[in-house]
């Protein structure tokens, strides 16, 4: 589904990624973790399509096409979807018509009838249920106001809306307390299935314990220095980062 | 008509005697000595009118040039409304249509109260504003319109301020003297319009409102044609009343709009809002007073603006309070989003506090839309053009949302979201 091949990114003029592969299949879950500044959540942006990051080398396929020609719009039309560490506030824009324009953009996009308001709604109140959020809170300003665990659970609602083949969770565990982690990951499980893909990025293991990885992969210095299964992930829970470096500064 | 000049041959002018003959005089002597503002001029600093002026207009004397221009395609649809049709600033009664019984309108050239006569001038000073002094002395037309103690007019009076130029160039001016009895209530709406090339317009608007009066007026300008205006509206308001006012600019070559609120009296709110959104070479000047006379009121500004292609707006915002205003509370809030590296702003606020139990605060500030909204938006699947326009109408709702009239608001509601997904 996903292939990164050699990924190099800067931002500026430092360069944060140096070199990433990474193989993502169908059905999927894949956790990148690493100490702080080590690219973690560039990599997430690259992927998205954010335009601060020059991309210096390297390619990305998704789904056989080459993603980083695509805009950020057309990234999220392919299914790429993106769950922000830090979802914005956009005072003014309620959750639902941001949905409701988002959906039916991308439903043209693919060749499908959009959907008039009574099937948005319909959809929209399944979705709700499904993530556990209250229709209160969409029919506010987007994000505005809204407590940490509020954003998240939002920003599981819209993957829930979109249906993306591929979810890339950016610490998506930051901020929350263990009651509304658990909600959000029982949200991302519930969403899961043999034909999309998850890449959970976290730099703390308790995520993993909701969200449960087939492969974890740590990042340093804008590479991947070890992959290995959710048992790496426990380790580093253990043992901290500091060996990693070690053994990466003695491999490089 | 007494013809008198200065140096400056856009002011060539005629002298009307009528009624208003001594206040013209005083006007033209205070024009004779201070012509009109110079480019460092400090309250037209960012606005060269008097150039662009002197490029476009050989005199700025209005000629009375009849107008053969179709007014009902400027009519608001589904809006009920007691209409007043002013063509190249000359009043159109057989276009006008009042029903409400509470409201006296009297064209000012047929009144012969002393007391209203005495009224004009008398809150909009000459020696206060060039454009004012101008307008003084070259009036052509205009209304004393009466709002009778408790009477509260539902339907909305609509001021059509049209301008037919498609013959050859138009210089208009009116003057309108506004009384709000106490414990009346009406809305009035000014609307501009213009066909053809290019217009010059002054209009000049006192407004009284009594106690417990409520004042609501709105200014809609969204010109297509070549428009240069000048328009100041001064309103005094006495105790417990409530002034609300909203300046919508849209289009326009030069816009200056003046509007000036003294709160003589306890107890009054006050609310100014406006809406610039603005392209292609359009510049829109707001200059807005709030002046604090008395204690206990409340005054609460929000201008915002977009700027696109070579646009320009400018904001001056002053608050005094003065000595005796204590228990005051003033809000003022200036907003800008620029679109293009040619567009800009110029924002100016002005706090004046000589009482020391106030409550003010003010703020202005301009920038480029958020990069991360959106892209956040973006990265849904939102295109980056629906995404701007997204942003832009939730920036300018904040002030549409502030309109009570449903008709009015839609219509307003309307004209933005059609500019949003058109030029921006």
């Amino acid at each position: 589904m996903l292939n990164i091949k050699n990924l190099q990114a800067k931002i500026e003029d430092k360069q944060i990624l140096k070199g990433i592969n990474l193989e993502v299949k169908p059905g999927e879950v894949h956790a990148i973790m690493g100490p702080n500044g080590s690219g973690k959540s560039t990599l997430a942006s690259v992927l998205a399509g954010r335009e601060e990051y020059e991309v210096t080398g390297g390619e990305v396929t998704f789904l056989g096409k080459d993603l980083l020609a695509l805009a950020p719009e057309e990234r999220a039309r392919e299914g790429v979807f993106l769950a922000f560490q830090y979802p914005v506030e956009i005072p003014g824009v309620s959750t639902i018509n941001f949905m409701k324009t988002a959906v039916n953009q991308i439903r043209e996009a693919r060749g499908l009838q959009t959907l008039d308001a009574v099937s948005f709604l319909q959809v929209m109140k399944e979705k709700m249920k499904l993530v556990e959020i209250d229709q209160s809170l969409l029919n506010r300003s987007l994000n505005e106001g809204f407590s940490g665990g509020e954003k998240k659970r939002n920003e599981v609602f819209q993957m829930a809306m979109l249906e993306p083949k591929l979810s890339i969770l950016d610490e998506t565990d930051s901020g929350l307390d263990i009651d509304a982690l658990k909600i959000v990951a029982n949200g991302v499980n519930k969403l899961k299935n043999k034909n999309n893909a998850t890449i959970v990025v976290t730099h703390y293991q308790r995520l993993l314990d909701y969200i449960v990885p087939d492969f974890v992969h740590v990042l340093y210095k804008g590479r991947i220095v070890k992959s290995g299964t959710k048992e790496l992930a426990l380790e580093l829970e253990a043992k901290g980062y500091d060996w990693i470096k070690e053994e990466a500064e003695v491999a490089g | 008509m007494e013809a008198v000049a200065t140096t400056n041959t856009l002011l060539q002018l005629n002298i009307k005697q009528d009624a208003f003959l001594e206040i013209r005089k005083n006007a033209f002597a205070y024009l004779e000595k201070t012509g009109l503002p110079a480019p460092k001029a400090e309250e037209y600093k960012f606005t060269p009118i008097t150039r662009v002026l002197e490029k476009n207009f050989s005199s700025l004397q209005p000629e009375g040039n009849i107008g053969k221009v179709d007014v009902a395609q400027f009519s608001i649809d589904a809006l009920q409304a007691e209409r007043i049709v002013f063509v190249n600033g000359i009043f159109e009664a057989s276009l006008s249509s009042i029903s409400a019984e509470a409201i006296h309108i009297q064209q000012l050239s047929s009144i012969q109260d002393k007391n209203v006569i005495s009224k004009i001038g008398s809150l909009a000073k000459s020696n206060t504003d060039s454009f004012v002094a101008l307008n003084t002395v070259t009036f052509q037309d205009g209304l004393f319109i009466e709002v009778k103690a408790n009477h509260k007019i539902e339907r909305p009076i609509i001021i059509h301020h049209i301008a037919d130029a498609s013959v050859t160039k138009v210089v208009a001016a009116t003057r309108n003297l506004i009384w709000v009895d106490e414990n009346a209530a009406v809305t009035v709406i000014e609307k501009y319009d213009a066909v053809g090339g290019a217009v010059f317009s002054s209009h000049v608007n006192e407004v009284f409102v009594a106690k417990q009066g409520s004042f609501t007026y709105k200014l809609i300008q969204n010109d297509i044609g070549e428009r240069y205006q000048f328009t100041h509206t001064v309103i005094h308001q006495q105790s417990n009343s409530h002034v609300n006012c909203f300046a919508l600019c849209l289009n326009g070559k030069l816009i200056r709009n003046n509007l000036h609120l003294l709160l003589d009296g306890e107890h009054i709110d006050s609310h100014m809002y406006g809406l610039y959104l603005l392209n292609n070479d359009t510049l829109a000047d707001n200059h807005t007073v709030v002046d604090h006379m008395k204690p206990n009121s409340i005054s609460n500004e929000l201008y915002k603006g977009v700027m696109d292609g070579n646009a320009k707006g400018v904001f001056n915002g002053k608050i005094f309070v003065r000595q005796d205003a204590q228990k005051t509370n003033a809000f003022q809030s200036n907003r800008n989003i620029l679109l293009s590296d040619a567009a800009g702003v110029n924002t100016k606020p002005q706090l004046e506090i000589w009482a020391d139990d106030v409550k003010c605060s003010h703020g202005c500030t301009s920038g480029q839309l958020d990069e991360e909204a959106l892209f956040y938006l973006q990265a849904r699947g939102i295109s980056k053009a629906s995404a701007k326009a997204l942003l832009l109408y939730a920036f300018a709702g904040e002030v549409i949302e502030k309109i009570e009239n449903e008709t009015i608001r839609k219509y307003i509601d309307g004209l933005v979201a059609e500019r949003l997904n058109q030029h921006f």
